[in-house]
């Protein structure tokens, strides 16, 4: 392999948050209950392909995509049909299956990667579902497979408070993820960006895919930050993103026929009593992943994903199907702070030098989940642009999409953003604007437009 | 202790709910609320955790920063009525008079400002703002001690109502709300505003301070070069700030003081703060090599208004430009037309006011092409695929 190219990020702000998961592979105790959350896969209209009482194997469909049949989201267990849950209008919340623990497969037949085209890898991924867990830029939701995508970003390790460690992750499971990306680099060109930490991780990767280090705070695991410095998205073109792990997916279904969705899940937080990782299929009921490790019931938040990205949940919830931890952190709502604004508050976390988390030099913190401010207009500038690291205006591209003019956001870069590039700005903002959900609505009020 | 605080708040809340006695002070209530109480919201959607930052921390740090400019104001106001009386006074007796004349303004510009500011938040339905609690406490520092309070009081009105909430509040206006009151009072009331009989406090109070003569003047250093004549006033006067001026601007000590702490705490740009230093140094430096000014170039800095805007009001995150090149910009024109209009305008001695305000209108303009720059460099990439 030649040397990767080294690309040096300044922006960015790394959070250190106290319960870590611990480098050790643990199994659920119990798992009975599993469900598949349609809005997981965002951009799918789903159109369910069972019902209450069918029997499914690991790989059958639970629903395609309305727009595309072909485009389907695959079973990760064995079992029955339990119930189809719906909300207003009929929209499809949750589809879940009572597990048989048999994880009996449905077989697709082993495939010979390097005897393949791109329209060949395609097909099969849409036929063994995997082809769900792909996402484009633009907009940031599920890909569509009949766009011609210039480039398939994969990044190898994220930067956020809390994420799991791909390093560790991808232990006993490098064959599969190479596989993967062999069969991706059919489709398009494939780009891997990876920390300086997994230098010589990847060595034998396949020649198509082109490995770049990314060496600078978070977010530069995000493969939005990774895009725009070496692929930048403009009007009309189509970039493919997918998580490192559900490389590890396809990899697994290539090689053995069968579809295997099981994730190495990063349960972590200050409110969990052992934080560890742990192997289970996707869609896990969240009481049985975290049964008997939280240290209390009352007052903690659960996050499907972590506490920058991550979404609220709660005990009677399911592991959402792209998510690679579990958090649990406080609340806060049981805590009155008298004068806070003022005091000089030791233990928490600010990059404003008026508290003093810079004395305290690499310290974890156990933040809650408290806002900890009023909402107001934007007051301070450039808070943003210091922990953004794309060549992007981010405070004016959020004006733009707080005004709705659909120009300006073109020009000024949406094409190229997630909601996730805006986390950590949206955790510094003094002004506590909700900036993922801001950059959503804007992808959305943009994609409606143009369809 | 946060406990009997919550209680208390938890009791007298139903008067200030829908259909409570009080209802029309929900947002006084809920204002003191969350001043004492840090509100235990937490976040729905988003991220999880956030920064400890709010906008009630910057303001009171910036507040906190101007506190050494406002002591020092008050002090200087007793020693220069001292002075012109011609009296002996000791350091306490000097600064209890200062600290009593100024401190009617403080009270007045408080409840002045304030006031506006609950009633618009009860209007908008929205929370109190912090911004006023920055601009109440400079109000005072930006004027002659002689100015009456009630001119002060139209002035913050005007500039309250017309100036920040027409616009949408704090973080929607374009000009500094302070200097726009202060341009106010300097364009409708000249006579108290500049010239040489509104710098020394002349009046008694309870006993303190010696009351001057109504023909008593003294015209400030730069009001002395203005008139053309050569100044007396040393160099370590200039820097202390024992001369006459507006309250808070005489102490390039005390406001470095206060520079030092807004550029710790990074809620002032070192951006603008320095390009307005550098600006102006420049554009005086080369006055003075045309013989142009009686003055050196950093005697142009150390007197006036020059440090206290290049400090306070320059780096009004605000009002001025917010994009990273056009900081640079924003405030080495500052600096730059602070001098032009001191050395080549006849009629005003002081500059920095009128160059702030001036740059506020052009901030906007100065970050358009900062942006435009970003949106041609993407739109070029397209077009070179």
């Amino acid at each position: 392999m030649p040397m990767a190219k080294e690309i040096k990020l300044r922006k960015g702000l790394d959070i250190r948050l106290k319960g870590v998961a611990n480098p050790v592979k643990k199994k659920p105790t119990t798992q009975k209950v599993f469900a598949v959350v349609p809005d997981d896969f965002y951009g799918i209209k789903p159109k369910v392909t069972v019902h209450e009482g069918d029997k499914v194997l690991v790989g059958d469909a639970l629903f395609v995509s309305k727009q595309n049949e072909e485009l389907k989201v695959v079973s990760p267990v064995s079992g029955v049909i339990e119930r189809i849950n719906r909300g207003e209008r009929r929209k499809v919340l949750s589809i879940e299956i009572v597990s048989d623990g048999k994880q009996e497969a449905k077989d697709f037949g082993k495939k010979s990667v390097q005897d393949m085209d791109a329209a060949s890898v395609k097909a099969f991924l849409l036929e063994t579902g995997m082809f769900a867990f792909m996402k484009m830029r633009p907009y940031d939701v599920t890909a569509v497979p009949t766009d011609e995508p210039k480039a398939i970003f994969v990044s190898a390790f994220s930067k956020m408070p809390l994420s799991a460690d791909f390093s560790f992750v991808v232990k006993g499971q490098e064959t599969c993820f190479l596989k993967g990306l062999e069969a991706l680099s059919k489709i398009a060109k494939v780009y891997l960006g990876i920390s300086p930490e997994q230098k010589g991780l990847f060595d034998s990767v396949s020649k198509d895919v082109e490995v770049t280090i990314f060496d600078g705070p978070n977010p530069s695991g995000n493969v939005g930050v990774q895009i725009n410095h070496l692929s930048p998205v403009n009007k009309g073109e189509v970039v493919w993103t997918i998580g490192a792990e559900e490389v590890i997916f396809i990899g697994r279904v290539v090689l053995t026929g069968k579809v295997d969705l099981t994730r190495t899940i990063a349960v972590a937080g200050s409110e969990v009593k052992e934080p560890v990782y742990v192997d289970t299929p996707i869609g896990i009921a969240v009481k049985d992943l975290l049964a008997g490790n939280l240290k209390k019931q009352d007052h903690v938040r659960i996050i499907n994903g972590n506490p920058l990205v991550g979404s609220k949940t709660n005990i009677d919830g399911y592991l959402g199907a792209k998510v690679t931890e579990v958090c649990v952190i406080p609340e806060g709502d049981d805590i009155d702070e008298v004068l806070g604004w003022i005091r000089p508050r030791f233990n928490q976390f600010s990059v404003n030098r008026s508290y003093f988390s810079w004395l305290q030099g690499k310290k974890s913190y156990d933040l809650d989940a408290r806002i900890k401010g009023g909402q107001r207009h934007i007051i301070m500038s450039g808070e943003y642009d210091r922990v953004f690291p794309m060549d992007i205006f981010a405070g004016y591209l959020i004006k733009a999409i707080l005004v709705g003019d659909i120009d300006r956001m073109e020009q000024l870069g949406i094409y190229e953003v997630a909601p996730e590039d805006f986390a950590v700005a949206e955790f510094v903002d003094s002004s506590k604007l909700e900036l993922q959900r801001i950059v959503r609505e804007g992808l959305d009020m943009l994609r409606k437009e143009m369809s | 202790m946060s406990n009997i605080i919550k209680k208390y708040f938890d009791k007298i809340r139903p008067n200030f709910e829908e259909g409570g006695k009080l209802q029309s002070l929900h947002s006084v209530f809920e204002g003191m609320e969350t001043f004492l109480l840090i509100p235990n919201s937490t976040a729905s959607n988003g991220v999880s955790i956030h920064d400890s930052i709010d906008s009630k921390r910057i303001m009171s740090m910036v507040v906190i920063a101007l506190i050494p400019a406002l002591l020092f104001g008050m002090y200087n106001i007793g020693y220069q009525n001292y002075l012109a009386a011609g009296v002996e006074g000791s350091f306490i007796e000097m600064f209890a008079y200062g600290f009593l004349q100024l401190l009617p303004k403080i009270v007045v510009s408080y409840l002045v400002g304030l006031g506006i500011e609950f009633i618009f938040a009860q209007v908008k339905h929205e929370e109190i703002q912090e911004g006023y609690l920055v601009t109440g406490l400079m109000m005072p520092l930006i004027l002659p001690i002689n100015c009456p309070l009630w001119m002060m009081a139209i002035a913050i009105a005007f500039s309250v109502i017309l100036v920040k909430e027409l616009f949408g509040g704090t973080g929607m206006n374009i000009f500094n709300v302070a200097l726009a009151a202060r341009a106010f009072l300097f364009f409708s009331y000249p006579t108290k505003m500049s010239g040489d009989a509104v710098w020394i406090a002349n009046n008694q109070i309870f006993g303190l301070g010696n009351t001057l003569p109504d023909t008593y003047t003294q015209a400030t250093p730069l009001g002395v070069v203005g008139g053309g004549s050569d100044i007396t006033t040393s160099l370590q006067d200039m820097v202390v700030g024992l001369i006459p001026g507006s309250v808070g601007e005489t102490s390039v000590i005390a406001i470095a003081i206060g520079a030092v702490i807004l550029l710790w705490t990074g809620i002032a740009s070192w951006k603008t703060m320095l390009s307005v230093f550098v600006g102006g140094a420049l554009t005086a430096w080369a006055f003075s090599v045309l013989d142009m000014t009686p003055i050196t170039w950093y005697e142009h800095l150390f007197l006036g208004g020059f440090c206290f805007g290049a400090v306070f009001m320059a780096t009004d995150p605000v009002t001025s430009a917010r994009t990273e090149t056009g900081k640079y910009i924003y405030g080495f024109l500052i600096g730059f037309f602070a001098i032009l209009i001191r050395v080549l305008n006849p009629g005003y001695p002081e500059g920095m006011m009128l160059a702030i305000l001036l740059m506020n209108i052009f901030a906007a303009l100065i970050d358009y092409f900062v942006v435009d720059h970003n949106i041609s460099m993407r739109a070029k990439r397209t077009i070179k695929k």
